[in-house]
């Protein structure tokens, strides 16, 4: 029962979690979300909920720059009680900047085009398609939703870093200590962490369910394209059809759903 | 049988009791990690598998070791190892033992651990992992037990031990190979990514393992009226000069496959164990003392001359275990993280703190040992006086 109710907490866009109190920011993004409630207990999907066969993003790195980078990752950090741990070892990210021969190690060579070797590239979770770290994981505490965002169930998440053996792209943090002491502000409408356990971006599953598109892409001011990638009408589609784009890794399989156009 | 362990020597108390310092020393520390979080080890975002992983990596192999004692006893008929059968038992009990001690120390939320069993998940080696571990330890325990119960009343010991030592052999290879599937199924982890992890990993147990029972078969004719016997110390002698060789030569594979190919990715891990990377090298005096010491060991292990000789044959016994250590304890699970994915070099050097740790969880695992053989070898006694 537990469980499904906390599986319900993603995969249900009104997030119900039945029983639960005080679980006031929970409660105050169901008012702002109106979920239609039915009899008993029953919930039906907030239809605000943003929804998709299969979300991707493609990162336009021609609008990326100092003066949006920053305030980009800071978005995602603060909606998500990132902690700002400033020892290298512990730290714990969900959005940064690499270059181009870490975002990309297996593209890298001798005479590459002078910007793109002095561009940053934002880098995360590639919700990949066939995520390795979903097949890692012993106790499905990271999962991949019907819609193709992969989870974290941080109260499953035994701590064995299997997952981030997995992840051939070093998208995954592992609380180190105790994150709380280094949330700067917490945001009430987001669980903070405990120590022990692994966290990752999670292309804000938990807007969309309130039909927000992900902090990163709105503080991107275009420069992140976000929607659904088997929808052919959508825009993600029709930016894919114009641009060349790349993804991390490609030839290991694993199915990146996110897009860098370079 | 159990009231034989409470039946010991001034020393043998003494050491019970030096072991079980160590163990509450390292359990006081344990109590820090569990407050602080695993932090207070080495380990950091990228290299996220350190000491403790690695010494449960290597411990399986130990582990599986006891395997070359009961094949070639019951399926080759090699009568001379019923002797000591109950020896390699006991040291496979006392190593899983150890590894699930140190899985437990690794995990950042330690009491979440049914978690594995509560939520089955069969695609992920890790779960498999703990099903075979656990069975192999519940195998050796009741298998060692119970001939060992019937040697001691001298009769027969039941039949339906034999299909479980029929399984229990098959099951010591799977314990290292699921084992080494946690590490060559991971896409993007080039060091990792062969093959021929899980036979390097068999071949490394069938060298180490048989080695610390040799050295265990030495001290155990020293301190008892019980002698495993020099035929028995010799054949495990010839077993670890083989499983050695085998390993050596499956590292060289490794290393042609990797160098010959070219692929960077591959190279890299390599490079860095054994030449460093700019600036960035613990490791590589480590792993040249790892080869040295092979190459030596195997270099006195086929020498008859030296093998028999019984004056050098501990301590080749004990640079083999050194040289195996290493290899895995050390080289496979760092250099399997630098460079990390995204090419990186972030070292990995274990912490006082967390060197402690792995101290107590050895010392809980020498307690079960020390009194496991002590069982053993008393029965033994028993029969010779």
């Amino acid at each position: 029962m537990e469980k499904s109710s906390r599986r319900s907490f993603f995969k249900v866009a009104g997030i119900s979690l039945l029983g639960i109190s005080g679980a006031a920011p929970v409660l105050n993004s169901f008012a702002e979300s109106q979920v239609s409630h039915t009899v008993e207990g029953s919930y039906v999907k907030n239809e605000s909920t943003l929804q998709a066969k299969r979300w991707g993003m493609i990162i336009n790195t021609k609008e990326l720059s100092e003066d949006n980078v920053p305030s980009i990752i800071e978005a995602c950090h603060k909606a998500h009680n990132v902690p700002n741990i400033d020892n290298k070892k512990h730290e714990v990210k969900w959005i940064w900047e690499e270059e181009f021969k870490h975002a990309f190690p297996t593209v890298n060579h001798d005479f590459l085009n002078e910007r793109v070797e002095n561009l940053k590239f934002l880098v995360f979770c590639n919700h990949c398609n066939n995520p390795p770290c979903v097949r890692a994981c012993p106790t499905k505490a990271t999962f991949k939703r019907d819609d193709g965002i992969v989870l974290m169930d941080f109260h499953r998440c035994i701590g064995c870093r299997f997952c981030m053996a997995a992840c051939p792209y070093g998208s995954r943090s592992f609380n180190f200590e105790n994150p709380r002491p280094f949330i700067e502000e917490t945001n009430p409408l987001f669980p903070t962490r405990m120590k022990g356990v692994v966290e990752k971006c999670n292309f804000c599953a938990e807007r969309l369910a309130v039909g927000k598109i992900p902090a990163c892409v709105e503080a991107a001011n275009g420069a992140i394209v976000f929607g659904d990638l088997n929808d052919p009408e959508s825009e993600i589609r029709q930016v894919l059809k114009e641009n060349y784009t790349i993804r991390r890794k490609p030839a290991l399989g694993t199915g990146p759903s996110v897009y860098y156009i370079v | 049988m159990l009231e034989t362990a409470i039946k010991g020597s001034r020393n043998y108390w003494l050491w019970l009791a030096g072991l079980a310092a160590v163990f509450c020393l390292g359990f006081l520390v344990y109590l820090n990690q569990l407050s602080f979080g695993l932090g207070i080890t080495g380990m950091n975002r990228d290299v996220t598998w350190g000491f403790y992983i690695a010494q449960f990596t290597f411990l399986v192999g130990v582990a599986a070791s006891a395997v070359m004692l009961v094949l070639p006893y019951y399926l080759h008929d090699y009568k001379a190892f019923g002797r000591i059968t109950i020896l390699g038992e006991f040291l496979a009990v006392a190593s899983v033992s150890m590894c699930l001690f140190f899985i437990i120390v690794d995990l950042g939320q330690p009491q979440r651990i049914l978690n594995v069993w509560l939520h089955p998940t069969p695609g992920s080696v890790l779960f498999w992992d703990t099903i075979v571990l656990n069975g192999y330890l519940l195998l050796n325990i009741v298998i060692g037990w119970k001939i060992l119960e019937a040697e001691r009343s001298s009769i027969a010991p039941p039949k339906w031990v034999k299909p479980l030592i029929y399984l229990s052999i098959p099951w010591a290879v799977s314990i290292h190979t699921v084992t080494a599937f946690l590490y060559c199924g991971l896409p993007g982890r080039g060091f990792w990514l062969t093959a021929i992890l899980a036979p390097r990993f068999l071949a490394s147990a069938f060298a180490s393992g048989p080695a610390f029972l040799i050295v265990l078969c030495f001290i155990v004719r020293k301190l008892t009226k019980f002698d495993p016997g020099t035929v028995q110390i010799q054949t495990l002698a010839k077993i670890v000069t083989y499983g050695l060789i085998i390993n050596v030569f499956f590292l060289l594979c490794e290393v042609f496959v990797v160098f010959y190919s070219g692929i960077p990715e591959h190279m890299e891990h390599f490079k860095y164990l054994y030449a460093g990377h700019d600036g960035h090298g613990v490791l590589v005096p480590w792993m040249w003392t790892s080869a040295a010491l092979a190459l030596l060991s195997i270099f006195l292990l086929i020498n008859p001359a030296t093998r028999k000789n019984e004056k050098i044959l501990p301590f080749t016994c004990v640079m083999v275990f050194v040289a195996m250590w290493i290899d895995k304890g050390l080289g496979l699970v760092s250099g399997g993280f630098v460079p990390s994915p995204l090419h990186h070099f972030n070292e990995y050097v274990p912490t006082l703190k967390e060197i402690m740790i792995t101290f107590g969880v050895y010392a809980l695992g020498f307690i079960i040992l020390t009194v496991l053989f002590k069982i053993a070898v008393s029965v033994k006694e028993e029969l010779v006086s």
